[in-house]
């Protein structure tokens, strides 16, 4: 952390300096497994206050008694071996890599991307670069005239406690879910951003580098705070496939629309096949606010990710975008959760996935409209399309709706590209492949608008990419 | 298993267990408390074994029948946290307040005979009373058609009901309550159509629930054979009486090229309880259609699952319910494509008043192989009060190519264009909101087709209607 020097030492990005092997750093490795004393150990090398450390621990035994979600959930999750990771590393214990050992599909696929060759070693987390840091920080310097606080969530926590200790957990309570509690006994790196009232950030906040410069940080804690009328787009993510030795990614993710505010809450998920990456997102929109989840996700082994909006102000809006592609080998289990919980709330789900080889995507959601409110409405669409004969989709949502003011709807389909539309393109001289591809794209395309403009040229790409080899 | 058999009381021959583990309180006891309750040792489903006369049945059902007491002994309630009982609850079927219906009285049969009004043309008819046969009108069969009492077909067709009887598991949650219907049944019928016969009217059931607490495991096994064609309708009623229960269960099984058509009306008390447990297995180009209609009951639960084994087999899955008051209606479904170009198509329209409730949960399952399925689902809730609530859990699972697969969900009020349209046309508020409910579950009734059935429903159907409005 060059340009950034006071921030805490002992957090987790400090591979961004690029160097890796400080022999002294093993001495921040809380060893493998999870019990009392790693949770202390996080406590005391982030050097945490005394309620954060109270809070891990609390979140430590809810997070022990609760069981695995398998009576709905996958079985996969059953193969996570909670002992056999590492909760939290310094950059010490981080691997010693070189460009040659990043493997080769990755190396084919930036080249394919076009990304210049000293981004790729940085991405891949070969190399640290100084001119992403600075770059991140010129953006930082820019909003910070504005009154905005963008820092990561230690330097949140220590530096402006009276923000975030308001909000921090009450979004996404510890015991919401095993995973949940995990996070909250763990955490460290993540993003605290707080935008003043009537603030309109004209740039989106990104995490692009942050993320990875912080690559051991699999247990992130973002919370995001837009105050009154104030307004905010935040990208977290990036659109290269990650070299990602770690198997576990369980985040934190709470967002806090005060009246009239909005958020935008941007990802682009691609981690490497083995990540089991596991997150809860929720966001609170008060009076005639607006909270709006894009998500899609790309990578992993198996996702599970529920963005939810709690619409507690009259005349909130919850919104959620998502697409899912789900490869051999990978289940995207992605869906959307409304809370309505004031009178004229209207929530939208658009979901779109699509399952190549023997992937397999699930969309889950929940609409949840209780008793005596009046004019709530819902839409929920969502969409998959199967490739390949052994492609796999599954839909399971839930709209519970009481009371005769209010309208849901909820439509899904599930359908192939059909050959007339292959034959149709291949006519006019496009090859079976990039028919294949066109039709696919098309079936995103109105999705795909709703990213920013460079993330979705990367995501066309990346379809692309995966699609490779799925046809003929 | 052997091994705690000693532990357990025999069901065969009827005798009261002793251990403490098996006489949970019931639910209603006056004194939950106390070790000693004032009234006589707690009884109910929970722990009254079935009573069975020996000589009744053949050794294998008889063998059956004592496994399904001991699994359903086994079984424990299912939980809120089942996701197959998702929204609702199972101990809503209170199974320790109530006792295998007594034999009622001679007074009770006629009363059941006079009030058994269904179907104005109809080829055969049977009433039965607390799951006993009190009438059987069978002269209008095609020859050659079996159609007779389950008692009876335990004895004379024994062959039927070792092939096709409960063969299905109950994926749907109420394995439990499945074992208890099959260690207790002893009324219903069995249908056998043979090869190209078709059976042009209804066949008519009625289940009368008759006494305090009754309850009843009513069975219908309807096999078609190639080509055969046959429809029948199941009415569950209550006569008099406290509560009541019924845990109902209807095996279709329908031959290459065969329809069968089949209605369970179930409109029982107010505060009785209603499982109905539906199992269908449609074959190579048959068509099966099975409606559900739920009027009665505080609480009624049906569970409906389709197996399309054959190629071309079609099935279609019906139901109506009008909830009033504290009524709640819960439906589940499963349209399980195991064979290719088949077709399933299901509608479930709910219309709810009061505070009552209703939850729908579907799923579409496409196995491996069972390409060029078309399967849809569809659910659709009229809320006309403001404390109803409808919950809707549309599912799909594919694992096909060539699939067409939708399923949609709605909730929502009457609109207020439809009702300005009417009101317009000097129709009151009142008539106008029963015409658009009419209109909205007659299109469910038109699926089902069967006009004599249909005369009498949206009959039933108008009588409750006034009721709610």
């Amino acid at each position: 952390m060059v340009t950034a020097p006071d921030n805490d030492i002992s957090d987790i990005k400090v591979d961004s300096v690029g160097d890796f092997t400080f022999p002294e750093r093993n001495k921040y490795d809380s060893g493998f497994g999870i019990t009392e004393k790693t949770v202390d150990f996080i406590a005391d090398v982030k050097n945490d206050p005394d309620w954060i450390r109270e809070f891990r621990h609390k979140a430590l035994k809810i997070f022990q008694s609760k069981p695995m979600p398998t009576h709905w959930a996958t079985k996969d999750l059953e193969n996570i071996k909670f002992d056999e990771f590492r909760y939290y590393l310094s950059d010490g214990q981080k691997p010693k890599r070189s460009w040659d050992d990043v493997p080769e599909d990755v190396k084919r696929t930036f080249d394919r991307l076009g990304i210049p060759e000293q981004e790729r070693k940085f991405l891949a987390g070969v190399e640290a670069q100084y001119d992403s840091e600075a770059a991140y920080s010129n953006i930082k310097a820019a909003v910070e005239e504005q009154g905005v606080i963008f820092v990561n969530s230690t330097e949140g926590l220590h530096k402006h406690p009276e923000i975030f200790k308001k909000w921090f957990g009450k979004v996404i309570p510890t015991g919401d879910n095993k995973f949940s509690a995990l996070n909250s006994a763990v955490f460290s790196g993540g993003s605290f951003i707080y935008v003043p009232p009537g603030v309109k950030v004209k740039h989106p906040l990104q995490a692009y580098f942050r993320i990875n410069s912080e690559q051991f940080g699999q247990f992130e804690r973002t919370l995001i705070i837009a105050d009154e009328g104030a307004e905010l787009m935040y990208m977290e993510g990036c659109t290269a496939p990650k070299f990602e030795t770690a198997t576990l990614h369980s985040a934190v993710v709470e967002l806090v629309a005060m009246k009239g505010a909005k958020i935008q809450y941007v990802t682009v998920q691609n981690w490497s096949s083995n990540v089991f990456n596991l997150v809860t997102k929720r966001g609170i929109a008060h009076e005639d606010a607006e909270v709006r989840w894009i998500d899609c996700n790309i990578g992993s082994r198996l996702t599970m990710k529920y963005p939810g909006v709690i619409m507690k102000g009259k005349r909130a809006r919850g919104e959620v975008i998502s697409i899912a592609l789900a490869n051999s080998g990978q289940h995207q289990d992605t869906g959307a959760k409304m809370v309505h919980a004031a009178d004229d709330t209207t929530s939208n789900v658009i979901s779109k996935s699509i399952s190549i080889g023997e992937g397999r995507s699930t969309y889950r959601g929940l609409v949840h409209i209780p008793k005596h409110l009046k004019g709530c409405k819902n839409n929920t669409e969502c969409d998959a399309l199967l490739i390949n004969t052994n492609s796999r989709t599954d839909t399971y949502p839930a709209i519970s709706v009481r009371g005769n003011q209010h309208s849901t709807q909820h439509e899904a389909s599930v359908s192939q590209v059909s050959a007339d539309q292959i034959f149709y393109l291949m006519q006019r001289g496009l090859s079976e492949a990039e028919a294949m591809s066109l039709s696919v794209n098309g079936f995103i395309n109105d999705l795909v608008k709703e990213f920013p403009m460079e993330y979705s040229v990367e995501l066309k790409r990346l379809i692309d990419l995966e699609m490779e080899g799925s046809v003929g | 298993m052997l091994r705690r058999q000693d532990t357990r009381p025999s069901a065969y021959p009827h005798s009261k267990p002793m251990s403490a583990t098996l006489s949970p309180t019931p639910k209603h006891s006056p004194a939950p408390v106390s070790e000693v309750p004032d009234s006589p040792a707690p009884s109910g489903l929970e722990i009254v074994a079935p009573v069975r006369d020996e000589t009744s049945a053949p050794g294998w059902f008889l063998a059956r029948a004592e496994a399904a007491w001991d699994e359903f002994q086994k079984l424990p309630t299912p939980s809120i946290k089942d996701e197959s009982w998702r929204y609702s609850n199972a101990k809503k079927i209170e199974l320790s307040l109530h006792r295998p219906a007594a034999t009622a009285t001679e007074a009770q049969k006629q009363a059941a005979l006079v009030a058994s009004e269904g179907l104005k043309e109809r080829t055969a008819r049977f009433v039965f009373v607390n799951d006993e046969l009190v009438e059987s009108q069978t002269d209008a069969l095609p020859a050659g058609v079996v159609c007779v009492n389950f008692a009876e077909a335990l004895k004379s067709h024994g062959d039927v009901l070792k092939e096709h009887f409960m063969k299905r598991e109950m994926t749907l949650g109420s394995a439990k309550f499945a074992a208890l219907h099959l260690a207790h049944v002893k009324a219903g019928i069995v249908i056998v159509v043979p090869k190209n016969v078709a059976i042009e009217k209804p066949i008519e059931v009625f289940h009368w629930v008759v006494g305090d607490h009754a309850a009843i495991f009513p069975h219908t096994l309807i096999v078609s054979g190639d080509n055969a064609e046959v429809s029948v309708v199941d009415h569950y009623r209550s006569l008099e009486g406290e509560g009541g229960l019924s845990i109902a269960i209807a095996d279709l099984v329908s031959g290459t090229g065969s329809r069968i058509t089949y209605a369970a009306c179930q409109e029982l008390a107010d505060d009785a309880q209603a499982l109905h447990l539906s199992s269908i297995v449609a074959g190579r180009d048959s068509s099966v259609k099975s409606f559900q209609v739920q009027l009665g009951a505080e609480f009624s639960r049906s569970e409906t699952v389709s197996d399309l084994v054959g190629q071309g087999a079609r099935s279609d899955m019906l139901s109506v319910s009008m909830p009033i008051g504290n009524q709640v209606v819960d439906q589940r479904t499963l349209q399980n494509h195991k064979a290719p170009h088949a077709t399933s198509d299901l509608l479930y329209k709910n219309a709810l008043y009061g505070s009552s409730r209703s939850i729908f949960s579907g799923l579409i399952t496409v196995d491996e192989g069972a390409h060029y399925t078309d399967a849809y689902q569809t659910c659709r809730n009229l809320v006309n009060s403001e404390d109803a609530e409808a919950t809707s859990l549309p599912g799909l699972e594919i694992n096909a190519d060539q699939v067409k697969c939708s399923h949609g969900a709605t909730s929502g009020p009457i609109s207020d264009e439809e009702l300005f349209y009417l009101k317009a046309r000097g129709i009151s508020d009142i008539d106008s909101r029963k015409l658009i409910v009419e209109g909205f579950l007659a299109d469910v009734l038109t699926r089902f087709g069967n006009s004599e059935v249909l005369d009498t429903l949206v009959a039933r159907i108008d009588e409750k209607l006034e009721r709610a409005v």
